[in-house]
């Protein structure tokens, strides 16, 4: 009985998130009738759950050391600048598929290294220099966006080889290729988390980072590995958005922002470090998917669907702050 | 003179001056009375968002809801007096009572279901302009009226310049500088603006000590939304247009002016002239950039790179008093 109890505690957070997603799956195909069931809209819906996706997790490892990443739309559309710049200069339509292939491969290269640098930048100033993420992350965000303009000089970049396009639009065994990459990344961030003595680490210092500095834990190497794969996935997500957009901005995707810490909070994570899964996160992700989905099918503003995304991040908390307080309650007497 | 030395708002202050001597020394038209009327009159509405800012952020808390709520409550003032009419003591009063009751709805939230200030505020930022947004349709107004228009364009006093082209102190700096002192006194010599310092240096010891903790957050985020509100108000008086996208998506570059003055976000900290310089060093930079002709997409990059090198500073002198403050207690 015991067990099952822990079992069952250990998994109630997972198990309430599903009951949101069948709900809001009914909901929305019962207002919606015949033409959310279609398979088209499924499939549209896995293409464009993926490039969110992998932004929300490079926001919620962060988000698990008591940290924040308010650089990561800055940073993929920077990425996705010095990616596309290279495919539009140097990718000839005349010349053989292998020459342009390497070219892509060596494009997408340069774009990881620049995201890992920021990510590297970001972790620096947060664990060596001791500011604090919000602070840091927000003067990188002001400087990669500054940069992402002089290099732009605020156009358009457009035109991009079509063999790059395959990565965000193409399919494999019918399944969307940016899914393919979105489960990778989550798998691998799952594993990291679980797996490894970093994700542990990850965890205390977001719980008590003194207790973890005590314990023999170099946060500031764990701190700047946190911010190092936030920065890498922000470039992957970069490497889906340029592709399916078929060009890169410096403005791109900024209502992206509230939607990331929207998705991890809603998936478990919380906003004080320490707690949050995976898992929790890509149900959080696919009952979003579905609202929006649903909402555009429906034809609501995309204002105020926004507006609709801050409410249920209110809502999500409030619910978490009286389920916590009445847990509490319950232990103390 | 030693004191002077520790303290953020110094390093700040020389920033300041090393780029008046340069830009001036490029361009002797930056340093000029009308240039400076001109400044103290356009950076005015981000002025009075700044006090707000410094006031939550002492608090402990952040907010970044202000420019929608600011353009929520310019919005319900312009319609307002359109239909109406009115007069500019209706206008100002419209928009503080409006942002004024946002604000509380923030502190409401953050009070009672203790979610921290930078998620609600994220979230209110987007359920106030969305909802703005789908209400307004996203249409700009221009037609305002004959009495809102002329006021922005009084001056306290007018003088002329060489090209007989006359310049003055605009009545929307007074407002600014009125705010300003109003805030300093709140800060300096009332319970509720040392109550402010206490919570943020520490929220149980200010419990302890007796500090309504409920009424001074009310306090805190309502009075930004209430500065809000006439910052909205004051923004539309200095372009002549309501258009609801032009204040939102602003609200990082305003905490960027407060932080570069030394506040910190840990709360507790912070000073009314820090912030000040902050708003200083920022128009001086993008006045200063313009008048040097750089072209205007390295802006983002100079603030950047300036925030970056500002917060560093202040974490690596943190850091090295708190060394210090150990070392005291091994002797």
């Amino acid at each position: 009985m015991v067990t099952e109890d822990k079992v069952l505690r250990k998994y109630s957070e997972t198990i309430i998130l599903i009951l949101v997603m069948l709900a809001a799956f009914l909901l929305m195909g019962l207002l919606n009738g015949r033409g959310f069931f279609q398979f088209g809209n499924f499939q549209s819906m896995a293409f464009q759950l993926p490039e969110l996706g992998i932004l929300s997790l490079a926001m919620m490892i962060t988000m698990l050391t008591a940290g924040i990443n308010l650089s990561i739309i800055a940073s993929a559309n920077l990425t996705g600048i010095v990616m596309a710049l290279i495919l539009t200069h140097y990718v000839k339509p005349e010349a053989s598929g292998l020459a342009s292939g390497l070219i892509i491969f060596l494009a997408v290269c340069a774009g990881l290294l620049v995201s890992a640098l920021i990510g590297l930048l970001n972790g620096f100033l947060i664990a060596t220099v001791d500011v604090s993420p919000i602070l840091a992350t927000l003067g990188t965000m002001i400087l990669l966006n500054g940069f992402a303009i002089v290099l732009t000089k605020g156009y358009v970049i457009s035109g991009l080889p079509q063999p790059i396009r395959f990565i965000g639009n193409g399919l494999v065994l019918g399944i969307p290729m940016p899914m393919i990459i979105f489960i990778l990344c989550a798998g691998f961030m799952a594993l990291v988390l679980n797996q490894t003595p970093l994700g542990v680490n990850i965890y205390m210092i977001g719980s008590n980072p003194v207790a973890c500095y005590f314990a023999g834990v170099n946060n500031a190497r764990v701190l700047l590995k946190t911010y190092l794969i936030s920065g890498l996935y922000s470039g992957i997500a970069a490497i889906i958005m340029i592709s399916r957009f078929n060009s890169a901005k410096a403005d791109y995707g900024e209502s992206y922002l509230l939607m990331t810490v929207l998705a991890s909070v809603l998936g478990g994570t919380s906003a004080a470090g320490g707690f949050g899964r995976v898992s929790g996160l890509v149900i959080a992700l696919i009952i979003l998917q579905i609202v929006s989905s649903g909402l555009n099918l429906l034809g609501v503003s995309a204002f105020l669907t926004i507006a609709i995304w801050g409410l249920i991040l209110i809502l999500v908390m409030v619910v978490n702050t009286l389920t916590a307080r009445v847990q509490t309650k319950r232990q103390t007497t | 003179m030693k004191k002077l030395l520790t303290r953020h708002e110094t390093y700040v202050f020389l920033v300041i001056i090393a780029l008046c001597v340069i830009i001036t020394s490029i361009t002797p038209r930056f340093f000029t009375l009308e240039n400076l009327f001109d400044l103290l009159r356009s950076y005015s509405f981000m002025g009075i968002f700044a006090i707000g800012v410094l006031f939550v952020l002492i608090s402990g808390g952040i907010d970044i809801s202000f420019t929608a709520v600011a353009t929520v409550a310019a919005y319900t003032m312009t319609v307002v007096s359109i239909k109406y009419g009115g007069n500019m003591l209706t206008a100002f009063l419209i928009a503080a009572v409006v942002g004024t009751a946002l604000g509380m709805l923030n502190a409401a939230i953050i009070y009672f279901f203790n979610i921290p200030s930078i998620i609600t505020t994220i979230a209110t930022l987007n359920i106030y302009y969305g909802i703005l947004t789908v209400v307004s349709g996203g249409k700009w107004i221009y037609s305002l009226p004959t009495w809102f228009r002329e006021f922005g364009e009084i001056k306290v006093f007018t003088l002329t310049s060489g090209e007989g082209l006359s310049y003055g102190l605009s009545l929307v700096t007074v407002i600014w500088f009125a705010i300003v002192i109003l805030a300093w006194v709140i800060l300096r010599y009332t319970i509720v603006g040392r109550g402010i310092y206490a919570m943020g240096g520490n929220l149980t010891s200010a419990q302890r000590a007796g500090f309504n903790i409920f009424f001074l957050q009310m306090f805190v985020y309502s009075f930004m939304g209430l500065l809000a509100g006439i910052a909205g108000v004051i923004q539309v008086l200095l372009v002549q247009t309501m258009a609801p996208n032009s204040m939102v998506g602003k609200e990082l570059d305003v905490l960027a002016a407060v932080v570069l003055g030394g506040a910190s976000l840990a709360g507790g900290t912070g000073t009314l002239t820090g912030t000040l310089l902050g708003v200083a060093l920022i128009a001086i930079m993008s006045n200063g950039m313009t008048m040097m002709r750089i072209p205007s997409f390295w802006y983002n990059v100079f603030i950047g790179l300036t925030i970056i090198a500002s917060v560093s500073l202040s974490a690596y002198r943190r850091r090295r008093e708190k060394r210090r403050a150990i070392a005291v207690e091994v002797e």
